[in-house]
């Protein structure tokens, strides 16, 4: 129910009062919407992705090209964001499977998880990239 | 919906500057949004500056102090200044609370003061609460029995009784309701922590015989699905209660039913 159904005409003489322009970011808000981005980023990463696969099932010419770009600066930038995206998506959606059991949900034990999202999809990113680069020659 | 700015006549305008006295050693800045229905303006912002060695120790105190003292039109809502009535709940150096318990101390720099967020205003730090007190009404906040009445208490077990704990606290406040991103943009709809918490309540209540009433109510995705588990709720409980935890709750009680 809306305040127009209860009070009609109540929207053109009550102004609505501040929200995010005066809210404090919260650790809680501030990684539910990075939850919620990095979902959105890995949706575009998935369009990365099927190039990929696609261009190996067309062929060793278009495969090579899809290499290229995966390797060019441009490329990798897009692979960090994705990886970024996709152990944070992880690993807070981890988070929220506990949520969902009932269980961390003390104030003090919130901040630690949330910490631990943080720490857990950084690390896992850098692993992931010094092994890839490992494994390339590169490092 | 989500709408980031606000409508045109909800911007906020730069107000008046009240100064301390001459005296007044330990000064601090209030910064209190004003809103005069009668005026046709915009929102505005006044500030007035307190001199702390002649108030209390409370944002309420100051509060009260401006409006003794330095412009009696404020307007804001109060009434037990000790935390349990849930009068004087306003958003303090950004974040909600309640301005009786909210130490002046606490807040580095100037305290700004606004209403509940994402309210329509009534007048200055008075927000229209018609619609979360409608969607109370709407989770029958009361005792359903199927037994008559036979003149004697409905008892319970300690562990029953326990299972209240962190729930009958809550005063209705609603600064969880009006922290809360999800209410935000889909108030209308979503009933929101502090309604949530208040249903929860009475689910959990093992005097109460309309569980799967109550149930069959929220199963819904707007007024119980739009919790995203943000638990800004629960960051913002000023009876330091866990709205959060209770939706989950009531979750895994329509979770278990299937």
């Amino acid at each position: 129910m809306s305040i127009e159904e209860i009070i009609p005409g109540a929207k053109s003489v009550r102004p609505l009062s501040p929200h995010l322009q005066i809210y404090s970011p919260q650790i809680t808000s501030v990684l539910s919407i990075l939850h919620r981005t990095t979902g959105v980023a890995l949706t575009f990463g998935t369009i990365f992705l099927v190039y990929w696969l696609l261009a190996a099932a067309h062929g060793p010419d278009a495969f090579e090209r899809a290499q290229i770009f995966m390797g060019s600066w441009i490329g990798q930038l897009v692979l960090l964001g994705v990886s970024f995206s996709f152990f944070y998506h992880l690993s807070n959606g981890v988070r929220h499977l506990i949520w969902d059991s009932g269980y961390c949900f003390e104030l003090s034990v919130l901040r630690v998880t949330g910490i631990a999202v943080v720490v857990s999809a950084f690390g896992l990113t850098i692993l992931t990239w010094i092994i890839a680069y490992i494994r390339a020659g590169l490092l | 919906m989500v709408a980031f700015n606000l409508p045109k006549n909800s911007k906020i305008t730069n107000g008046v500057s009240h100064k301390a006295g001459s005296d007044a050693i330990r000064i601090k800045t209030f910064k209190v949004y004003r809103f005069d229905p009668d005026s046709g303006n915009n929102p505005r912002l006044d500030s007035f500056e307190v001199d702390l060695d002649k108030c209390g120790p409370m944002v309420l105190d100051a509060l009260l102090k401006i409006k003794n003292e330095m412009d009696t039109t404020l307007t804001f809502r109060r009434s037990c200044r000790e935390g349990v009535c849930g009068s004087c709940s306003f958003n303090i150096d950004g974040t909600n609370t309640l301005a009786c318990i909210k130490p002046i101390s606490d807040v580095k720099g100037d305290v700004k003061i606004y209403p509940l967020p994402h309210m329509p205003v009534i007048k200055d730090l008075v927000p229209d609460l018609s619609v979360p007190y409608a969607q109370y009404t709407s989770i029958k906040p009361w005792l359903s029995n199927n037994n008559p009445d036979e003149g004697t208490e409905r008892l319970q077990s300690p562990a029953e009784r326990a299972n209240l704990d962190g729930l009958w606290e809550c005063i209705l406040c609603f600064c969880c309701q009006t922290s809360c991103p999800s209410y935000w943009w889909n108030g209308d709809r979503y009933l929101g922590p502090a309604i949530l918490l208040q249903a929860y309540r009475w689910i959990v209540d093992s005097r109460d015989d309309a569980t799967e009433e109550r149930l069959d109510n929220l199963d819904d995705p707007f007024k119980l699905y739009r919790c995203h588990t943000i638990m800004n709720c629960t960051n913002a409980c000023p009876k330091g209660l866990n709205p959060g935890k209770a939706i989950a709750e009531i979750k895994r009680g329509l979770a278990k039913r299937l």
